[in-house]
């Protein structure tokens, strides 16, 4: 066990001990014990951030950058909150104020920032699979905020913490996905995540959003190493038949420039959650979306403000989140 | 030279038997299964006693990167690599700086390879000027300068009228037009096999049927034109059962396979040790991580599920040959994120090696495997196959290509079918060290490649 520093954060699980990860590039390869860590530890940054002075001198000394080469304003301004909460110093790089777009490549941008003795390194990349590179090449640890389609592990652990703070607990939850899964990181992760608690996923959109094959990944050499098998409809109602959870995700708008779908208006009259719709969920189901929601797209707007939407309590997860994650990460000793 | 006591494995011959060879003035001058006297001496010996020899191997299908991308390859570290796999006569794909649609940028490559080069090195000129699908290359005045065959490879000659035309046009040379057959809708943006992994990994995937389709228009192209079609790296088991179906019916339809269609899987992008299809992996590994991009190739590594459809059709003759795809990359073109990364594998020093697992693992023969690297691209370059109705043939590929019979190119090599060894592609003479053989542990390799009766290698 780790001795509980002077300054440290309180709360029942401070030591890092438990926590395997060096970086956090998704779920797949986490173990129930460290899922419940970040959450627990979360607890206790919860705490800190209900005081009137929301600082903790835990990363102090510390250096996180977050390299963002997509758009983003709530995951970026999340984890630059949450390492300042946290005391550490926080950069912010985009792609566009960076020599990244000078043809810099990712390779050099970021052992240019392991070379200035960062402790951190946030990345947002649109290839899926960059940050697994980022970590790679370079000793600091790097946190995953969304990599192309793939996986948005954060975020996911901050869906499942608002669940689990409603719940008390994930183990036999039963969770619809609604929306456009194929080009999903947060789905991804999702499944993962809630396969790991114990949770049944459903996934629901038109066959175009979904892929074409998602099931476990058994390779030549035995090797298991795939999705656990969510089930799959093109039914909303089925899906959401007896759901605890209603996550729904944004569909952008070039889905239907990409000839997916033949307009917004057909995905509205299938898929939008309306109040209605909602019902077809247990009673005090809850309504999630990672944001940002286009409104009176996939969810109706009453929907969106009505007493089952948990997505303001999803922002506030995730600055706890955030900071059990960099705590975790690089809180402890070195 | 005198090679004796090896196993001689020459399919032109139907040969199978522990025999001694003679080289003399660069062409294989005795055999022993002749019953011939041997000539009179004195010859420097070569024991080849628990070796296989064979025809110098033929690759249809090979980049060796210059003029243009000398960071890459070069066509003497090329065909050095190509020498060690055992390779002495290799066709070099036209998509070089500039493109080799002209005569000139033919006779550039020629001279270097007569310069420069350690084994015979045969031009493929391209289908289209600059290889823009547009317009077509000069594909007369290549004819002239000695190429074996036309193609864009890299990417589909995508425009079917186009490529009518270019059949059509050809027909005056009876050249193959070899075509990489991808759908561009279908494969926009596609940088795996499209399936489960792809799924989990979140990247755009290559559905098989973006590579059937090309093939079904080819072979219809060419039942329309009646112009020889070489189907490249063919990796689907669809492709597999359209060019059965083009053979029964007679059509001029050949196909390649590659050793690393044949023995890995899409599952490899997971990283190393993944997607191995009877292969082993060492200790060394190249990255544990996914999204690897050693196994970025187009066409993508698919399923087993394919490979045992490549493996039947390698054994009842719808699949031809066995073509390297040799797609040798400097570090950069790799070491970047997995959808920026460029697609192909040094597979020259590897090829022999992978192949013979094949054989050790009993789904293929050993002597159908030589002849598939021998006799058969040896045919396809000579017209000499019975399916080429309108055969024609570069004067730059030799008579007795792929063979060992009396009076051929002393082109030939030594293999130990049971030495093992690990793969590091450090030690490789190409300037490609992209394997996702790093640390695979191969049992077959080659001893001595001869070109021309000069050793070239070991």
């Amino acid at each position: 066990m780790t001795a509980i520093r002077p300054g440290s954060p309180p709360g029942p699980a401070l030591a890092t001990g438990g926590f395997r990860h060096h970086d956090v590039l998704d779920l797949d390869d986490f173990a129930l014990d460290e899922i419940e860590l970040v959450f627990h530890t979360a607890d206790g940054m919860k705490d800190v951030l209900g005081r009137d002075i929301k600082k903790a001198p835990a990363l102090r000394g510390k250096s996180v950058v977050t390299l963002f080469y997509e758009a983003s304003t709530r995951t970026r301004m999340s984890f630059e909150l949450a390492g300042k909460a946290l005391s550490a110093d926080v950069l912010n790089l985009t792609a566009s104020a960076s020599s990244v777009t000078k043809g810099e490549s990712l390779v050099d941008t970021v052992k240019t920032i392991e070379a200035m003795g960062v402790d951190v390194i946030v990345i947002r990349h649109s290839s899926s699979g960059a940050p697994y590179l980022a970590a790679r090449v370079v000793e600091p640890a790097v946190i995953n905020a969304g990599d192309g389609w793939h996986a948005h592990p954060t975020q996911a652990l901050l869906d499942m913490y608002t669940i689990r703070e409603r719940f008390g607990s994930l183990d036999g939850l039963k969770i619809a996905i609604v929306g456009d899964i194929l080009h999903s990181r947060v789905a991804r992760s999702n499944v993962w995540g809630l396969a790991k608690v114990g949770a049944a996923v459903t996934l629901c959109g038109p066959p175009t959003l979904l892929p074409s094959q998602w099931g476990g990944v058994t390779d030549t050499n035995g090797h298991q190493d795939g999705l656990p098998p969510p089930r799959i409809t093109f039914d909303l109602e089925d899906a959401l038949d007896g759901a605890d959870v209603v996550m729904a995700l944004r569909l952008q708008q070039e889905r239907q420039e990409g000839g997916l779908l033949p307009s917004l208006g057909e995905y509205i009259a299938r898929y939008q959650i309306t109040p209605e719709r909602l019902g077809w969920a247990k009673p005090g189901a809850l309504l999630m979306h990672p944001g940002p929601v286009n409104e009176g797209v996939e969810l109706s707007s009453d929907v969106v403000r009505g007493v089952q939407s948990v997505i303001d309590r999803q922002v506030a997860s995730g600055l706890a989140v955030r900071m059990a994650l960099l705590y975790l990460i690089a809180g402890g000793p070195q | 030279m005198l090679l004796r006591g090896g196993r001689v494995i020459d399919p032109s011959q139907r040969l199978d038997a522990v025999a001694s060879l003679l080289l003399s003035g660069g062409r294989v001058a005795w055999c022993s299964a002749s019953g011939d006297p041997m000539p009179a001496g004195p010859h420097d010996v070569v024991e080849a006693a628990g070796l296989v020899v064979t025809p110098g191997f033929v690759d249809l299908h090979c980049h060796l990167r210059e003029p243009g991308y000398e960071h890459k390859e070069t066509i003497a570290t090329g065909t050095r690599a190509a020498a060690a796999g055992g390779f002495t006569t290799v066709c070099a794909m036209a998509n070089t700086r500039p493109v080799m649609d002209e005569r000139s940028v033919v006779e550039l490559v020629l001279r270097i390879a007569r310069e420069r080069g350690a084994v015979r090195v045969l031009p493929i000129g391209a289908v289209t000027r600059g290889l823009e699908g547009k317009a077509l290359a000069a594909m007369a005045e290549m004819a002239d300068a000695g190429v074996v065959a036309f193609s864009d490879d890299g990417q589909p000659v995508w425009d079917a009228v186009l490529m009518r035309h270019a059949m059509e046009y050809g027909l005056m040379f009876g050249l193959p037009i070899i075509d990489h057959c991808q759908d561009p809708a279908l494969t926009k943006g596609a940088t795996m096999h499209e399936g489960s992994v792809s799924a989990r990994l979140g990247v755009r995937g290559w559905p098989a049927v973006g590579e059937d389709i090309m093939v079904a228009r080819n072979i219809e192209l060419s039942r329309l034109t009646g112009a020889r079609v070489h189907i490249a790296h063919l990796s689907t088991a669809g492709g597999v059962e359209m060019v059965r179906r083009a053979k029964a019916e007679g059509l001029p339809v050949t196909a390649e396979v590659t050793p690393h269609h044949l023995t890995l899987t899409h599952e490899r992008v997971l990283g190393c040790g993944h997607g191995l299809a009877g292969l082993t992996q060492g200790e060394a590994c190249g990255s544990p991580e996914p999204y690897d991009t050693l196994a970025r190739v187009a066409p993508p590594l698919r399923t087993i599920g394919d490979i045992e459809a490549l493996m039947a059709g390698l054994n009842d003759g719808t699949i031809d040959c066995i073509a390297t795809d040799h797609a040798p990359h400097a570090l950069e073109d790799k070491l970047c994120e997995f959808d920026q990364a460029a697609n192909g594998i040094s597979c020259f020093e590897t090829a022999f090696g992978s192949l013979m697992s094949l054989v050790h693992r009993g789904a293929i023969d050993l002597p159908l495997l030589i002849g598939k690297l021998t006799l058969a691209p040896a045919e396809i370059l000579l017209g000499s196959g019975k399916q080429e109705r309108p055969a024609g043939r570069s004067p730059l590929a030799p008579d007795g290509l792929g063979t060992l019979a009396v009076g051929a190119p002393a082109d030939v090599v030594l293999l130990d079918p049971g030495a093992e060894w690990t793969v590091d592609p450090d030690k490789f003479l190409s300037k490609g060290k992209n394997s996702p053989l790093k640390g695979v542990r191969l049992k077959g390799r080659v001893v001595a490649t001869y070109a021309g009766g000069v050793r070239v290698h070991g």
